[in-house]
């Protein structure tokens, strides 16, 4: 045996001063990373501090400028996605590589097929060794169930599967939880607990400080490209880490404060909506929102929530149902009309809806009010006006971009959603809807945006604000709704919330099958 | 590489000099046109191989190139003469670049070429007599109006059924070249004449402003690129199109109304098609046969992407492609090369813009490619067009 024989353990991964630079950037600036056999490493920091880059270097989907890798100690160069699976090193990417329509057996032998001969698949020995796998980390799945028709915490165990199936070693899954249910957060979190028992080492990005606390054995930090920090869990808090991220102390949970509910401003009566694909997504709605509250309403993500959202803000068309602002009916409105009526909206995928990413910040910034003046006259634009605008915007909402002409595609996640904070929250409003505000946000981003909610909460604005983030619910609002099945089924006081009583309302709707019934038969 | 910002600064480019910004436009397409005309010699010294008993003449290329400069810029007459034929083709890169702007491939612009020129000879004839002040704005309003008819229908099926543009643009194409073969041997022919013509246009006929074929078509080409460039880049319904071509549920997010869009802007595209043909018949050819129609909607379609639908660079642009075919006849008188071989250089043209992302990685600028305009606007309005709410 050649092995060091001391305290020293060969790291499975090793990264060595990795440098990465892009015009203008240094995205990785001398990141050294090290991870053991059967550990689970956290990579924190906030979007942009360079994560993606490093686990893109450690991919082969970038070449480092300087720096190298080494696995068990020896030093390789990865080539590609392709090398880096041929040396065990698998992604699970945040947004799923999934083909829906497939099996989840087809789906797991993509790529990696395994023959029975030249031409066909041995799918009886596939089969096999997908169950095997499963019910060796404790998930017995069926290899011929459509992978369409599983939940997106299934869908991400098979994400797994398939790094498992092609004997990854070193499994780096890129915010895996961003999309799941505290419940299934609990499952994966197990998943990996065993995973790394069976000697797997892990690399969990992630910038959910409890999570990292609550599943990794080593953390580290990065900001702006470098290293700032390794902490073991043990040792370690929420607000230390959240110091080391963002480099200054940061309040993680705003103080709401006391509202003051007035008069009701949104009043939703027995609201019905379809999907994109026509089936009943929203189904029998009732809320009201008064102004100066901020109802939330929780659910995992496809429950009806974006539809509901949609229905109120005109983007949908309601099948049933009435939708009323402070006493008049506005149900099937324009969005326009909606926006005419001081009501403002922040959309959920601001790459799809929020902003139009190869016009410039300025442009974006007017983008629900260039018609009006000061920033047209007739048909003619008002360049000026909109200059101007969008200077003084960037300045009280803290944009940081380099001028208001870039295009607003350029600027990072966090930047680009407080321009469409900016333009939203910045006139006098009856009703602001909120979907999903902070998703994917660093810490000191979300925390500007709930304290930019609050304080128009606290002018009597009516806020909805619907979240899969089930802490950012609870920690924002004074009421909350937990959508399950296109259905309210549960209110709750926002102050006196429990966490895991709400998750188990998200996950099951609260209710066995019978009682389900009655609600049914009704609509 | 050299500048290495500190880590985390803003990634902020060093603010480019007006000349390498300059070199970003245009690098592009002269380094493709050079491309081309590079690979149009080597063409003309393997057509020499194909001609038994011929001497081999290496200076072939450089002879049948400066002729065909000579008859596009050689010359106050050539000059004007490359003006007119590039005329139609700002009006068509109008049409066309307008549309891809709007995230919309309008490949109708031939179609609407063809219904303009017949909306135009209509009115015209009909016309002859009339005093040129009211002849000329009437014909040139029917050229816009039929031109903009053949741009509605088909903005019209994809608002409400999803139909692609696409596809039912090139319909609309082969339904104008019939609509225009029936009327110019039926109801339009000059009776008892051996070929089917029609009737001059007579005092509706464009006059003319630079000797000694300039015609006001001229002129109204360069009104039309700046108004569409003031229209887009000026007004409310320019950013409305541009956010529709650019994001489609961003601008119905916005409250903008994309279906009413789409219909408007395949409309304005019809009828600046419109007057392409207009232009050519009001301004050269003051009468109709059956073979009218030239490839000048195709043509447009090469001039929208080689300035990448810019309105103010279509100017350019059409000139390149007017002087080539002003300078294709010298080009076969003096040198044998068949005029043809202009088609094979706008072609390689075509084709190298549709690989200048490669091309902008070995000249290392940045910027939206050609290609990429039109993938991309073909692939988004394909995808939007299946799901049509």
């Amino acid at each position: 045996m050649t092995e060091p024989t001391g305290t020293e353990i060969t790291p499975a991964l090793e990264m060595r001063g990795i440098t990465k630079r892009y015009p203008g950037v240094v995205a990785n600036d001398g990141i050294s990373l090290e991870v053991r056999p059967g550990e689970i490493h956290a990579l924190l920091g906030e979007n942009g501090a360079g994560k993606t880059t490093l686990m893109n270097v450690l991919y082969g989907l970038a070449r480092p400028d300087e720096g190298e890798i080494l696995l068990d100690g020896k030093p390789i160069r990865i080539a590609g996605p392709s090398d880096a699976i041929a040396r065990g090193i698998n992604m699970v990417h945040q947004h799923f590589m999934l083909v829906p329509v497939l099996s989840v057996a087809d789906n797991i032998l993509l790529g990696e097929e395994t023959m029975a001969n030249r031409i066909f698949l041995d799918r009886k020995e596939a089969h096999r060794r997908i169950v095997e796998l499963g019910r060796r980390f404790g998930f017995e799945i069926d290899p011929e169930a459509k992978v369409g028709s599983l939940s997106v915490g299934w869908q991400q165990r098979v994400e797994i599967l398939k790094a498992l199936y092609r004997n990854a070693r070193i499994l780096v899954l890129d915010e895996p939880t961003a999309v799941l249910t505290p419940q299934e957060t609990e499952e994966i979190f197990a998943v990996l607990r065993r995973l790394a028992t069976e000697g797997h080492s892990i690399v969990f990005i992630s910038h959910k400080l409890y999570e990292v606390l609550e599943v990794a054995d080593r953390i580290t930090v990065i900001r702006r490209g470098r290293v700032v920090g390794q902490r073991l869990p043990s040792e370690t808090n929420e607000d230390d880490l959240a110091e080391l991220m963002v480099g200054r102390e940061v309040q993680l949970t705003v103080d709401r404060g006391i509202s003051h509910p007035g008069a009701p401003v949104l009043r939703v009566t027995g609201l019905e909506a379809k999907d994109d694909r026509g089936h009943p997504a929203v189904r029998g709605v009732d809320l009201e929102v008064r102004a100066g509250e901020i109802l939330g309403i929780a659910g995992v993500a496809g429950n009806g929530q974006d539809e509901l959202v949609e229905s109120i803000i005109g983007l949908r068309h309601p099948t049933a149902g009435t939708v009323t602002l402070a006493g008049t009916d506005v149900t099937g409105h324009s969005p326009r009309d909606m926006n005419e009526a001081a009501v403002a909206y922040v959309p959920a995928d601001r790459h799809r809806f929020g902003l139009i990413k190869s016009f410039s910040l300025a442009d974006n910034l007017v983008l629900t009010s260039y018609y009006r003046p000061p920033y047209a006259h007739g048909v003619l634009r008002n360049g000026d006006a909109i200059q101007k605008d969008a200077i003084s915007a960037v300045e009280r909402f803290d944009i940081r971009t380099p001028s208001p002409t870039v295009a607003a595609g350029t600027l990072s996640g966090g930047n680009q959603q407080k321009a469409v904070v900016a333009r939203e929250f910045d006139r006098d409003l009856k009703l602001l809807v909120l979907d999903q505000p902070t998703r994917g946000l660093d810490v000191g981003s979300i925390e500007f945006i709930h304290r930019q909610v609050i304080a128009k909460r606290d002018a009597g604005t009516a806020v909805l604000l619907v979240s899969a983030e089930l802490d950012e619910v609870l920690e924002m609002s004074d009421r909350i709704g937990v959508m399950f099945g296109g259905r309210i089924v549960a209110v709750v006081d926002g102050r006196t919330a429990d966490k895991n009583e709400v998750g188990l309302l998200m996950a099951t709707g609260g209710t066995e099958r019978g009682a389900a019934a009655p609600v049914e038969a009704a609509s | 590489m050299t500048a290495s910002a500190a880590p985390g600064s803003a990634p902020s480019r060093p603010s480019a000099s007006l000349g390498a910004r300059a070199w970003s436009v245009v690098a592009v397409p002269l380094v493709v046109t050079v491309l081309s005309v590079l690979l149009g010699a080597l063409i003309m010294l393997f057509s020499e191989l194909l001609v038994p008993g011929k001497k081999f003449d290496w200076g072939l290329p450089l002879a049948a190139y400066s002729a065909l400069v000579n008859g596009a810029v050689g010359g106050p007459d050539a000059i004007v003469s490359t003006l007119v034929y590039s005329t139609p083709l700002v009006f068509g890169g109008l049409a066309v670049g307008f549309g891809f702007k709007a995230g919309l491939f309008n490949i109708g612009a031939q179609g609407q070429f063809l219904v303009g020129a017949l909306g135009a000879v209509m009115a015209g004839v009909a016309l002859a007599n009339a005093p040129a002040a009211i002849a000329i704005p009437l014909a040139v309003l029917a050229g816009i109006v039929a031109g903009g008819i053949w741009g509605f229908i088909p903005g019209f099926l994809k608002a409400v059924s999803g139909a692609h543009e696409v596809v039912s643009t090139i319909m609309m194409n082969y339904i104008a070249v019939q609509l225009l073969a029936a009327l110019v041997s039926g109801p339009l022919k000059v009776p008892r004449s051996p070929s089917p013509v029609t009737f001059d246009v007579g005092n509706a006929a464009f006059p003319i402003i630079l000797a000694p074929n300039g015609h006001l078509g001229i002129l109204l080409a360069v009104l039309a690129a700046l108004f569409v460039w003031w229209l887009l880049y000026r007004t409310t319904w320019g950013f409305e199109v541009r956010s529709v071509g650019a994001n489609r549920d961003a601008a119905r997010y916005a409250g903008m109304r994309p279906k009413l869009i789409t219909v408007a802007t395949m409309t304005f595209c019809g009828a600046l098609a419109g007057l392409a043909g207009t232009s050519v018949l009001l301004g050269v050819t003051h009468t109709m046969t059956s073979s009218f129609g030239t490839t000048v909607g195709f043509d447009s379609i090469a001039v929208a992407l080689l300035a990448r639908s810019n309105p103010l660079v279509i100017v350019p642009a059409a000139l390149l492609f007017g002087g080539m075919r002003a300078g294709a006849g010298l080009m076969q008188i003096q040198a044998q090369i068949p005029v043809e071989l202009v088609d094979v250089l706008q072609a390689t043209i075509l084709l190298f813009l549709v690989a200048s992302p490669v091309l902008r990685r070995l000249l290392r600028v940045s910027g939206r490619d050609a290609g990429s305009v039109v993938t991309g606007a073909t692939v988004s309005s394909l995808g939007s067009g299946g799901v049509a709410i």
